[in-house]
């Protein structure tokens, strides 16, 4: 498990909002203040790392033997729904801190595209193996076994999980920063509001673009 | 009837433009307008699966129950979210390929979801139909216009067609990420200007109306 790879890819040079532009919409509306920014980049991050250790297991185990691949996007957007409402009961019932803090964030993760693309990413570095698990069961079952080479297996995709949600946090936090003192300027007014704001993240990409060429 | 039709498509084109104007859906706004062909397409798979959701959500809109009307719109979007996807895999594999993972992602389209909650869930179906068609149409258009210009300046083409020497004049940089936003930052600004200008425009020929109809009053009470 490469961890250090894992960490700096999706922390900059993968960075899921200034590089892939996953999650724009919560990255443009909820970066007015750094503390609800911080809420919403959680939220984001915990939500990220429930739904890979859940759509993996059921897209490598459920989907895959079935040969249902093909349903993955009505499967996925449904697990990450029900998680999601889930996650509000369980931190309304056993902490309620935590929950008023986070309460009007949780509800907007469900239709934020990063959860969705983390998901649909994760599966997509699996299939490169083409569900190396399942056929490497079968395989020594059979009796013969088949290198399918490096595998992202569970914890892998737990982790890069985490990883991409802390790398939303960070952008989404630094934006939030930078807007506080970015909204005060005296620019013309057809640029206050949301062009200032984007290129503020110009400015950021640019920052986060010299990872990619490493 | 033909006045509310004209509503619908100013609304959905202009008005309520929803890439410029409503600043929805932003993520594929950004990621697939590298070149021209990609945002048309993307443009137009959005535009697809916004009309045919919102007329089964117009169908179903008495029949869904209020508070699970979400998890039931997102199956609905998610179904033919995959229509789309498979049908792109089968005949257009190249397209397929660049749209890549945001293909997917149309079902969190933020366009979608909030046409299907503000518009179809309580109109009738050919209204919910049209609406789903000028919203779309307003969708595609903005992107490809950005995706011309990204493609224009960043590698000297348009929709795959070279037109100059790449070598002799061409920005790179707005083929990159930072590129995108720099463009669709200044391209809300340039709409800011015209939609201002035209509701001055409009409110200036309202007070000359008013100011009209005041004058006639008065030179009729003189006249008495």
């Amino acid at each position: 498990m490469d961890v250090l790879g894992i960490i700096i890819a999706a922390l900059f040079a993968q960075n899921f909002v200034l590089v892939k532009f996953m999650g724009i919409c919560p990255f443009l509306g909820v970066s007015k203040k750094p503390s609800a920014a911080l809420g919403m980049g959680l939220a984001v991050t915990a939500v990220m790392v429930i739904t890979c250790l859940v759509t993996y297991p059921i897209y490598v185990f459920v989907l895959l033997p079935l040969k249902l691949e093909y349903l993955e996007i009505i499967v996925f957007i449904l697990i990450i729904a029900a998680l999601v409402q889930m996650l509000e009961m369980i931190l309304k019932k056993f902490s309620p801190g935590l929950y008023s803090a986070l309460g009007i964030y949780l509800p907007l993760v469900t239709t934020n595209c990063a959860i969705l693309g983390v998901a649909e990413l994760v599966i997509e570095m699996t299939t490169v193996e083409e569900a190396h698990f399942v056929h490497r069961v079968f395989n020594t079952v059979a009796g013969g076994f088949t290198d399918y080479g490096m595998a992202m297996s569970l914890g892998e995709a737990v982790f890069s999980g985490l990883m991409y949600g802390l790398g939303f946090t960070l952008a989404i936090v630094l934006l939030a920063g930078l807007r506080q003192k970015v909204d005060k300027l005296n620019v013309a007014k057809p640029l206050r509001g949301f062009p200032m704001t984007m290129l503020t993240a110009c400015f950021m990409a640019m920052a986060f673009y010299i990872f990619t060429l490493i | 009837m033909k006045n509310r039709i004209r509503e619908i498509a100013l609304d959905g084109t202009i008005r309520q433009n929803p890439t410029f104007r409503l600043v929805l859906g932003t993520c594929p706004t950004l990621a697939v307008t590298t070149t021209a062909f990609n945002s048309l397409g993307m443009g137009l798979a959005v535009t697809f699966v916004l009309i045919c959701s919102n007329v089964i959500i117009s169908l179903l809109r008495n029949v869904i129950p209020d508070r699970v009307r979400i998890p039931c719109f997102i199956v609905i979007i998610a179904t033919f979210v995959t229509i789309v996807r498979m049908f792109m895999e089968a005949y257009i594999p190249d397209l397929y390929e660049s749209l890549g993972v945001f293909l997917s992602l149309i079902v969190v389209n933020c366009i979608i979801l909030g046409r299907a909650e503000s518009y179809a869930s309580h109109n009738p179906v050919g209204y919910s139909a049209l609406d789903g068609l000028f919203m779309g149409l307003g969708f595609t258009v903005s992107i490809t216009v950005m995706g011309i210009i990204r493609e224009l300046l960043g590698s000297a083409s348009l929709f795959g067609l070279k037109l100059w020497d790449a070598n002799a004049f061409s920005i790179p940089f707005f083929t990159n990420a930072a590129g995108a936003f720099l463009t669709y930052g200044l391209l809300i600004a340039i709409f800011n200007v015209c939609y201002n200008a035209v509701d001055r425009k409009i409110k200036h020929n309202q007070h000359g109306k008013m100011l009209q109809s005041v004058e006639t009053q008065t030179t009729a009470k003189e006249a008495e």
